[in-house]
């Protein structure tokens, strides 16, 4: 019997211990949203839809009407659900994989016509589910599978910079921020205005969180925290980018 | 209002209205779709009808979207359709293929255009194999191909119904000449001809508390080992054989004593009909053979006419899609002789065939 201690409610006992490597980032974050689900009271009336990536292991992770879908298409799919039934609450989990490579299209689309459902990118810098390929958030120099000598901005391009496209497109009424598992009580913050965003039905909600993947960087836990910190850190900055209140000083 | 008022109306338009008027009297709430030539004006027409009668409309970014959202709507518990052809179709599979292994009752109007690539935006029989086995799967969807407006319309409401009955998605195969040519037919609501619809049900977001009130909804696609899918591969492969007993269609003419049969399937099989009366009416004892499911396929059916007569002619405006089919159909039936009209993206006359008759025997 799993004990449920510091696990939030929202939790599915069941499917506990969860699935990913020990270390990963992905169970963070999903702590921290079992927190906000639980205190925002809204287990009853949320979709969850996990991408295919490290994502799809959280399948069976809540107690929370949850579908699985293909990678890069849980946005879509999340819209569908949305606008067939507004009284849902749709949250879209997805790897920076699916959200700015194979899924960018929808992304973009779901942010212009400011859709109202939310998304969650965690970004760990690489392909994690398919053993550690360079994806668009790979640092410039690091080294991956397919990026072995390191990744050359000149060849494959710069990090795509994912809170700040959408913020650059988004529409008033979007929330966009990104956080940390490095810092969980920021992340908490930002993961419950993005969650009251849609609520409130104000717009897009966009939360990306700089995460990790110690089996692929192959790094241990001191190495592992210190590259979020410091190499993440120094290229994707944590905070809000766009707040419905700061929409309406603009407007 | 979202429902048909009238009791029964003859009217003369388009194949493409008559697809969205029929998802109207189906009980189709949502569409989601993108643009493509020769299936526009079905969207054209539902965001037309979509206020008057409380229909949603969304178009997307793209076909995987438009599939994708759909597959949302549905999951949503709500009847839920898009329409695409040529490119679009290609787009198509990886929603259907998620459908298929979901088991999410989509229904989508094909109406073919010509191919490979962007081909033309005329017509063809060239989306056979698309439509039938895409996908990385089995080929676990149902297939009307329609002949006429009267089809378009009949088999759009059967569609949705088969879809929700037995949780396959649908596709309703037609081409850009029935897309875009007026014809007459009689538009009904089928719930004042006794058909009952099938009703939606809710996917996602039941009422209560998951975890307490009811055990929450996980829907997923992918599986840890080998084992599980398969055991998941041989529980739908065995829902949809037995599905196939039920809802298989095909229709034939004059096969008893017939010398030769025609076999043809979609708008082709009018030229086929049409190439029959007027050899029968020259004496020449010929029949004729259209599958209306090409998936599943009337295979025995098939069998059956082969038993009387097996010298075929085969006639497709495509390389031998339909015809794929037919053999396999046919595996190990020793049959005497098999001919064929191919004609790829390009109509098929009565007069074709009756000359080919003719003048091969
Ligand atoms: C259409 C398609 N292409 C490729 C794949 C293979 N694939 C599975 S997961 C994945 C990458 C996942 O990376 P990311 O989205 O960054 O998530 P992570 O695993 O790192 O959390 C890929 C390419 C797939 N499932 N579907
Ligand atoms: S491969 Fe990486 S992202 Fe995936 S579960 Fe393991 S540590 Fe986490």
């Amino acid at each position: 019997m799993v004990e449920r201690l510091a696990m939030p409610k929202s939790w599915r006992l069941d499917s506990k211990p969860h699935k990913f490597c020990p270390g990963c980032g992905h169970g963070m974050v999903l702590k921290v949203l079992g927190e906000v689900i639980d205190e925002l009271a809204i287990q009853e009336k949320l979709i969850f839809g996990v991408d295919i990536g490290c994502s799809l292991l959280a399948w069976d992770f809540f107690d929370v009407d949850t579908v699985q879908t293909h990678h890069g298409r849980t946005n879509p799919v999340m819209v569908g659900i949305k606008r067939a039934r507004p009284e849902l609450l749709c949250i879209a989990y997805m790897g920076d994989g699916g959200a700015y490579a194979i899924g960018s299209q929808h992304l973009v689309n779901v942010a212009f016509r400011n859709e109202k459902i939310m998304a969650i990118v965690v970004n760990n810098c690489n392909y994690g589910m398919t053993g550690g390929q360079m994806s668009p958030t790979t640092l410039p120099g690091q080294k991956t599978e397919t990026s072995p000598y390191g990744r050359d901005a000149k060849e494959t391009g710069s990090p795509t910079l994912g809170p700040e496209m959408v913020a650059a497109i988004a529409s008033p009424g979007a929330y966009v921020a990104r956080g940390s598992v490095t810092n969980l009580k920021q992340l908490k913050k930002f993961m419950k205005k993005a969650v009251e965003n849609q609520l409130a039905g104000n717009g897009f909600s966009f939360l990306e969180v700089i995460s990790c993947c110690p089996t692929n960087w192959r790094t241990n836990a001191k190495q592992t925290w210190a590259f979020m910190e410091e190499e993440m850190g120094r290229y994707f900055k944590t905070g809000e980018l766009l707040t419905a209140e700061k929409d309406e000083g603009h407007s | 209002m979202d429902k048909l008022s009238h009791e029964e109306k003859r009217a003369f338009m388009t194949g493409n209205e008559a697809v969205a008027w029929a998802a109207v009297a189906a009980g189709a709430e949502i569409m989601n779709g993108y643009p493509i030539t020769p299936q526009n004006e079905i969207m054209h027409y539902w965001t037309r009808l979509a206020p008057k009668f409380n229909k949603k409309f969304l178009q997307t970014e793209d076909e995987l979207s438009a599939g994708f959202t759909t597959i949302g709507g549905v999951l949503g518990g709500k009847k839920a359709f898009s329409a695409t052809a040529g490119p679009g179709t290609t787009l198509f599979q990886e929603p259907l293929s998620m459908a298929e292994m979901m088991r999410i009752p989509m229904v989508l109007v094909v109406q073919q255009r010509g191919g490979p690539s962007t081909a033309t935006v005329i017509y063809s029989q060239q989306e056979v194999n698309l439509v039938t086995f895409g996908g990385n799967g089995e080929g676990w969807r149902i297939v009307y191909s329609t002949s006429s407006h009267q089809e378009l319309y009949d088999y759009t409401i059967k569609a949705f119904d088969a879809a929700w009955k037995y949780r396959f998605p649908a596709i309703i195969l037609g081409d850009g000449y029935q897309a875009k040519m007026r014809e007459s037919l009689l538009m009904y609501n089928p719930e004042e001809r006794g058909i009952l619809l099938v009703q939606p049900e809710v996917f996602v977001g039941k009422p209560g508390l998951p975890g307490r009130d009811r055990p929450a909804d996980h829907l997923r696609n992918a599986f840890s080992v080998e084992e599980e899918l398969f055991e998941a591969a041989m529980n739908i492969q065995q829902e949809y054989d037995k599905m196939a007993a039920e809802i298989v269609e095909a229709d034939e003419q004059q096969i008893d004593d017939a010398k030769v049969v025609i076999i043809a399937h979609g708008v082709v099989s009018r030229a086929a009909v049409a190439a029959m009366n007027r050899l029968r009416a020259k004496g020449h004892k010929v029949g004729y053979f259209r599958p209306i499911t090409l998936r599943p396929f009337p295979e025995k059916q098939l069998q059956a006419v082969a038993e009387k007569c097996s010298n075929f002619l085969l006639v497709e405006s495509a390389l031998g899609q339909l015809a794929r089919l037919f053999k396999e159909a046919l595996f190990n039936v020793p049959i005497k002789s098999f001919q064929t009209i191919y004609k790829p993206g390009v109509g098929i006359t009565a007069e074709e065939i009756v000359e080919h008759i003719e003048s091969h025997g």
